[in-house]
């Protein structure tokens, strides 16, 4: 068990690449009740979180979702997040480490509208595999295998009332399924109950991570911080600058989409060895970056990582990790490292 | 569970099996089990001078990157070579298939060797 974000996690329940290969090949299942959510409602919810986040919320009907970052007045990366548009309002997921910040920002740029924290009555379960859909369904009220990517319904999940979401951190499809904490544990169990046949089994933190960096998915306070705009972590496609005025939007207008002050990118390193977060990235021999995230692919048995290279880097620079001493060539390859096979 | 009793041990969890002359070095269990699955070995080439104490290679699994001790010293004559493929070798059998170096001219432990009994009391078990 690992202590992250003030909640007891396992990083693993069987072994890192046991539970990968589950989510790749069949299914796993998730306990991510340390994420945060928030909820604004009132009139003004709209262009409270409009004026919070990146992306454009306006264009969200109700069930919809979309993922932003959250910028400061400089342009850094407050959090990145999930905003679901609600009936009466919005629901946004945090990270669980930015959680005390984020509420703090929030709820100072929420004068105009209710404002409420709402992490500790909500759990959050998810069900990720190419075999997750046809579990869920099979547990589900309503259709749920109807859902389109980044869209949420809310129905009973084997008997438990749940915000089912056609989202995740994997590449892989399932559902990630919002519930009252009270229920969660009984939800857990007969997930599992139902799951065995198919192959679920849990999995921790380890494997959340190997599968995330797989898909080419970023990780708050590793990929991104507050000294990180989107474009130089290749989030540029969340900044919507013709939404209008936001959190941000000044700075972020005064910065060059195309050649931002860093440039982030995936390599694939030569041999296993692994490339970890703040080694340094070599161009040339010289210091050229840093890699800001690194694990072994399971999927694709190399080692992978992503690097946050000075702008000025040519990009046919030949590049190397230096790992502990030792000097390892890498190659830039385009993200993400692993995409799932279509129709799967 | 292996018969540990020819087995010593390294604070630092390394083991070593001493046959006359020669020795074989390997990780423990407890070490395995607490890195995860193993993804890489850096291994010193045959006829490295090894020191009892000093750093001879480096582990790394998903989780963390660790460096390796030689509980004696000696002369590499073997690398297992089956790592290099297969690293997985640590985890699933750490004091068989799982060994890393074979040395000659074993000699000097630096005095800080625990047996069977000795390393279970250190790691709780």
């Amino acid at each position: 068990m690992v202590e992250f974000g003030g909640f007891d996690m396992p990083l693993q329940y069987s072994t890192i690449r046991e539970e990968h290969i589950a989510v790749r090949t069949r299914c796993g299942l998730f306990d991510l009740s340390h994420m945060g959510e928030v909820r604004f409602g009132g009139d003004r919810a709209f262009d409270v979180v409009q004026r919070l986040v990146t992306n454009d919320v306006a264009r969200l009907e109700v069930g919809g979702a979309l993922y932003a970052v959250m910028c400061n007045d400089a342009g850094g990366i407050v959090d990145d997040v999930v905003v679901y548009r609600e009936a009466d309002g919005y629901m946004v997921v945090i990270n669980a480490a930015c959680r005390p910040k984020d509420i703090a920002w929030m709820g100072d740029h929420s004068r105009e509208c209710a404002f409420e924290d709402i992490g500790d009555q909500v759990a959050l379960l998810a069900v990720q595999g190419p075999r997750a859909v046809g579990l869920v369904s099979s547990l589900a009220a309503a259709d749920v295998a109807e859902l389109r990517p980044f869209h949420s319904m809310d129905t009973q999940v084997a008997g438990v009332q749940a915000t089912v979401s056609r989202t995740g951190y994997t590449g892989e499809d399932g559902f990630e399924l919002y519930v009252d904490s009270v229920g969660a544990p009984g939800l857990w169990d007969k997930l599992l109950d139902a799951g065995a046949a198919e192959g679920l089994i849990p999995c921790g933190l380890g494997a959340r991570d190997t599968l995330r960096l797989e898909a080419g998915l970023r990780l708050y306070g590793q990929d991104m911080d507050e000294n990180t705009d989107p474009y130089s972590c290749a989030l540029g496609w969340t900044v919507k600058l013709q939404k209008g005025e936001f959190i941000g939007s000044a700075a972020l207008a005064g910065l060059d989409s195309k050649h931002p002050p860093r440039r982030f990118v995936g390599i694939e390193l030569q041999g296993r060895a692994i490339a970890r977060h703040g080694q340094q990235v070599l161009a040339a021999g010289e210091p050229a970056g840093e890699v800001t995230s690194g694990t072994y692919s399971f999927t694709l048995d190399h080692s992978i990582a992503t690097a946050s290279l000075d702008g000025e880097v040519p990009p046919d620079a030949e590049l190397a990790v230096d790992i502990r001493g030792t000097v390892a060539a890498a190659t830039v390859v385009p993200l993400p490292f692993y995409r799932r096979p279509k129709g799967a | 569970m292996a018969d540990l009793s020819n087995y010593r041990f390294t604070p630092s969890h390394e083991w070593v099996r001493v046959e006359g002359s020669k020795a074989t070095v390997g990780i423990t269990d407890h070490a395995q089990a607490q890195l995860g699955d193993v993804i890489f070995l850096e291994l010193p080439a045959v006829g490295t001078e090894v020191k009892a104490g000093a750093k001879f290679g480096a582990i790394e699994s998903v989780k963390a990157a660790s460096d390796l001790y030689a509980p004696v010293s000696g002369t590499v004559a073997e690398v297992n070579a089956a790592l290099t493929e297969r690293p997985e070798l640590v985890n699933s059998d750490p004091y068989g298939e799982g060994w890393m170096l074979r040395l000659a001219n074993a000699g000097d432990d630096g005095g800080d060797l625990l047996d069977d009994a000795g390393y279970a009391k250190l790691v709780g078990a």
